[in-house]
């Protein structure tokens, strides 16, 4: 067995949903830093999927596009080993599958969340049908992706 | 006169959006009504004018729990207007990619969605908390079943690996052998589910059915077949349509099928188990006995034992069809196309899906049509219902509607496939 990757970037999203691409954008933005020991990930968002993927690393990095009541493009960061995820920023989209926040529900019962999770939500503005991103969420991305270079610093030390 | 409402805006654990209606008045259920109200979804006219080459590709996106059942469908639907003949290690490698779907989404119904239903949880989040080891067990069988059809499709969720004639590309032998350590845990795990799950309360009902699924001569069915009951059906797919027919039915935006001699049937695993356990290998024919069943089920509840039973064939199967692989030489057969008409059927997780295609001499597709099981069952749906609101008019609201979601998720229903959230109203009167 391979050892554990330091730190796992997933970034979580659909295409072709506007806004809900933020996070694979973020994720992509990373990659063509090419990053030492850094591993990118582009993902749909389903929670047992997170659960065993989050499995190949110490450090985890997840960014997911939110709904929320802040104004589009505005960043929240969460640190899921010591806070749950707010419910009315992560609200249940399916009746049948689970996102984010479940996972991190149901790895913290399960204790197999990674010792470091930390959770970046973008406030989107435009979910429907389509590519491109709104013009407020845009800005975003690099700031997310610079944000997370630096925590990936920060755990070097 | 009583007279009462109870109303669930949501019920979760089930893929898809509608409600379900039920009026009781002077203690007597008077109506029930499993209400769609997701629009339709119009895949059947968005198959019109394109290339027979791209249904798979499209028809696969009608849902992300059973892509692979509607890619399957279709390609054999299409192949028999080309005249292709898939064989060999290409047909093991359909059955392959098969049992990877039938083990993701089977893993999850059983653990995420149902199992709560059973040991009074409002959703495996909670029931987590009391059984780790089993919600674990879960999430590894349905990332295993994911890393099946991964590794065939080319992803999990909408594979793009499958085509007319056969695949884009083929693994190699050695591509599939790291798949039996982990195939070999899983048919542990579900031999370990089907016994956990056994021990389940299951509520004393063996209401009548007309269960209705392929029947191939010398396996348990994936893609082929004929199409049996338990009460003498026994035609080719291709007579599908002379004896189903759709109807629309007022109070909701998806079709009714059924049987046009007997009315509602009942399609899925227990349909399967019930046509087919002779089929299966006698390992898992000894799980199924040392569970408590026979070779006949008809307690809808039960079904979440079959459904492990099930599991525990498609991981038998799949380490049979690792062990016998050989490269093919060619990963399609080709052909020109022609005009034709030609009709499919392959066993979704949930049940028989069939699908018609008519294209021109260029392969342009002119018409298709498409009946996904959970339109077929809705009606046995209601039925069940029914029977559950009769029997269980004595308890308390909150029970009662447990037990009405519950027996809805026998089904393990996916109603976006039909045409999406089912909100539960009961009306006391």
């Amino acid at each position: 067995m391979s050892p554990p990757t330091p730190t796992l970037v997933i970034g979580i999203g659909h295409e072709w949903r506007g806004d809900d691409a933020a996070a694979l954008l973020v994720a992509r933005h990373l990659r063509e830093q090419d990053c030492p020991q850094v591993l990118v990930r582009e993902m749909s968002g389903n929670a047992a999927d997170l659960l065993n993927t989050w499995q190949e690393a110490a450090a985890v990095m997840v960014v997911d596009a939110i709904h929320g009541p802040a104004a589009p493009g505005t960043i929240y960061r969460f640190d899921a080993q010591s806070e749950p995820l707010p419910a009315d920023l992560f609200p249940a989209c399916s009746t049948h599958a689970w996102g984010v926040a479940e996972a991190v529900a149901l790895g913290r019962i399960l204790q197999c969340l990674p010792p470091t999770l930390i959770i970046y939500g973008i406030v989107g503005q435009n979910f429907g049908l389509g590519t491109g991103l709104s013009p407020p969420v845009a800005p975003a991305i690099p700031e997310v992706a610079q944000r997370i270079l630096k925590e990936i610093e920060y755990l070097k030390r | 006169m009583s007279s009462k409402t109870i109303k669930v805006d949501y019920l979760a654990r089930v893929e898809g959006e509608g409600a379900l209606y039920i009026r009781i008045k002077d203690d007597r259920v008077t109506q029930v009504q499993l209400k769609i109200f997701e629009p339709p979804r119009f895949f059947e006219a968005f198959l019109q004018g394109r290339k027979y080459t791209e249904a798979p590709d499209i028809t696969a996106r009608i849902c992300g729990i059973c892509p692979v059942a509607y890619q399957m469908s279709s390609v054999h639907a299409l192949e028999q207007i080309l005249g292709l003949k898939v064989a060999g290690p290409l047909r093991e490698l359909r059955r392959l990619i098969y049992c990877g779907e039938w083990i993701e989404s089977h893993g999850l119904h059983v653990y995420m969605l149902h199992a709560p239903d059973f040991l009074g949880y409002a959703d495996a989040i909670q029931m987590a908390r009391d059984y780790p080891e089993a919600v674990k067990r879960g999430l590894k069988l349905k990332q295993i079943g994911n890393e099946l059809v991964a590794l065939v499709g080319g992803r999990e969720i909408h594979p793009i690996n499958v085509r007319v004639g056969g695949f884009y590309s083929v693994p190699r032998k050695k591509d599939l052998v790291p798949m039996v350590e982990k195939l070999k845990w899983a048919r542990d795990a579900a031999l370990e589910t089907v016994r956990w799950v056994s021990t389940f309360n299951f509520p004393p009902v063996e209401p009548e059915y007309e269960f209705v699924s392929l029947r191939h001569p010398q396996e348990y069915p994936f893609n082929e077949g004929r199409l049996v009951s338990n009460k003498g059906l026994d035609i080719a797919v291709d007579d599908f349509e002379a004896h189903f027919e759709e109807e629309h039915v007022p109070y909701t935006t998806a079709l009714h099928s059924i049987l046009k001699a007997r009315g509602a049937y009942y399609v899925g695993p227990m349909a399967r188990y019930n046509n087919n356990f002779d089929l299966l290998p006698p390992a898992v024919q000894a799980a199924a006995q040392e569970a408590g069943l026979t070779s006949f089920c008809c307690n809808p509840f039960q079904s979440i034992i079959i459904r492990s039973i099930e599991i525990l064939y498609a991981c038998e199967e799949s380490l049979r069809i690792i062990d016998q692989y050989e490269q093919p030489e060619r990963p399609y057969l080709e052909a020109e196309p022609r005009a034709g008409i030609g009709h499919g059927i392959s066993e979704a997780p949930r049940g028989s899906l069939y699908h018609r295609y008519r294209i021109d001499d260029q392969g342009v597709i002119q018409e298709a049509k498409i009946v996904p099981p959970t339109s077929q069952n809705q009606k046995t749906v209601e039925s069940d219902l029914y029977q559950v609101a009769v029997q269980n008019l004595h308890l308390p609201e909150d029970q009662l509607t447990w037990i009405c979601e519950q027996a809805i998720r026998n089904y393990d229903p996916c109603i976006s496939c039909s045409v999406h959230f089912l909100k539960l109203h009961l009306e006391r009167r």
